[in-house]
């Protein structure tokens, strides 16, 4: 293969989750070097690139979406990418983060901001993004091409999934990872 | 002198197989190794059909059959593995995420959940529904064990062990449709029913919903093998 050959412009996202999926998917250690022939990491919080490019080949989307500032990036985000996989139970499901959609928003910050708070208490809304009614999965806001379950997908999980699709084959998802794996 | 025993010759899969009269299709394909997925179903306790996770098809009939209470009949053909049925069952498995709080990840039953590796044996990896989200209890008034609301699939398992095994009947569901509820007794906290703190309703049940106290984050395996032998032992005397 010549050095010409354009790689597969990686991007992963972090919404809201907990960053353990990031975590899980630098776990695949020195095989991450072994993939890296295959892409270029183009927008990521592991790197440092300020603005999502406008053309992405597959992006890796952790966390639910649970703010307007989420909703505002993931539809930029599948506007620019090819192929979109929903990476983690919240991305997916809306798992951790969505248990408070049974109380609702107001109730969350009363009791984190005010309750709980003995000086200034206040709930920010400078600068802050507004939560929303409820925390929702990415594909209730826009199509998904993948889904990765599992809290988090486990980096055996990341590196068969990616290895597939790089080679353009099909992974059996239900095969290696589940809800809460 | 027994009686001749009635035998009915069917087709579960293309194989041919017998059972009793009175046997059920799972049941007897269960027997030949034919697996058909369930969640209410448990081997020692009695049918209710509930979840409808195990549906066939049955040859000449436009309906599908819940096989956990559909009696085998001479020739049938049944049908357990089909792009239709998975679409079904996949589908209940979805409505059954989407209408509680299903969070698997801090579940006390994770990686012991029969809802969840259904979820994974039927290749399902997301939930096209939206999820209802309800705000229910969690009941921990009782000194040994804990009713999560959250996490149950109204399968009846618990309502059908402290009734017809242990013989005390604490369990049994309020309300109708989308407001049915587990109850003890006529609607009393759990540690002030009239249970009799035996813990067969948490050994049986398959998610969550009942657990042991002493038990913290996924290390709850459950034991509901012990039914069928208990059964056979009671026969027995």
């Amino acid at each position: 293969m010549s050095e010409t050959v354009s790689k597969i412009k990686l991007a992963t996202v972090w919404l809201d989750g907990c960053s353990g999926c990031h975590m899980s998917f630098l776990d695949m250690d020195e095989r991450l070097l072994e993939l890296s022939a295959q892409f270029d990491l183009v927008y990521s919080p592991l790197v440092d690139f300020k603005v999502y490019p406008e053309a992405v080949d597959v992006a890796l989307v952790e966390g639910a979406i649970s703010s307007v500032e989420d909703e505002r990036k993931i539809q930029a985000i599948r506007k620019h990418t090819k192929f979109l996989i929903a990476m983690g139970d919240c991305a997916v499901t809306g798992n951790v983060p969505s248990m408070r959609n049974p109380f609702g928003p107001e109730a969350v910050l009363e009791r984190a901001y005010r309750q709980n708070v003995t000086a200034q208490a206040q709930i920010p809304c400078v600068l802050v993004p507004a939560l929303l009614e409820k925390v929702r999965p990415v594909h209730e806001f826009v199509k998904v091409d993948m889904y990765l379950p599992g809290c988090p997908p486990s980096a055996d999980t990341f590196y068969t999934v990616l290895s597939d699709l790089f080679a353009e084959r099909t992974p059996d998802v239900a095969s290696l990872t589940r809800f809460g794996a | 002198m027994s009686a001749p025993v009635d035998v009915k010759t069917l087709v579960i899969d293309g194989v041919n197989v017998s059972g009793r009269a009175g046997q059920t299709v799972l049941e007897v394909a269960r027997e030949n190794n034919i697996s058909i997925p369930t969640l209410c179903h448990l081997d020692g306790l009695s049918e209710v059909g509930a979840c409808r996770m195990c549906l066939v098809e049955v040859k000449n009939s436009p309906k599908l059959f819940p096989s956990c209470v559909l009696k085998v009949e001479e020739g049938m053909e049944v049908t357990t593995a089909s792009d239709r049925l998975k679409h079904y069952r996949q589908t209940i498995l979805e409505l059954f995420f989407a209408e509680r709080n299903h969070i698997c990840s801090v579940c006390v039953a994770n990686g012991h959940c029969e809802l969840q590796s259904a979820a994974r044996s039927q290749g399902l990896t997301h939930v096209r529904l939206p999820y209802r989200n309800p705000l229910l209890d969690v009941d921990a008034s009782h000194e040994r064990f804990v009713l999560d609301h959250n996490r149950c699939i109204l399968c009846t398992r618990c309502v059908r062990v402290c009734a017809e095994i242990e013989g005390a009947h604490v369990w049994d569901i309020m309300s109708r449709g989308i407001d049915s509820m587990l109850i003890a007794d006529l609607h009393q906290p759990w540690g002030e029913s009239s249970c009799t703190r035996c813990g067969k309703c948490v050994q049986v049940c398959p998610t969550g919903a009942l657990s042991d106290k002493s038990k913290l984050g996924s290390d709850h395996p459950k034991y509901p093998e012990f039914l069928p032998y208990l059964n056979m032992m009671r026969e027995g005397q």
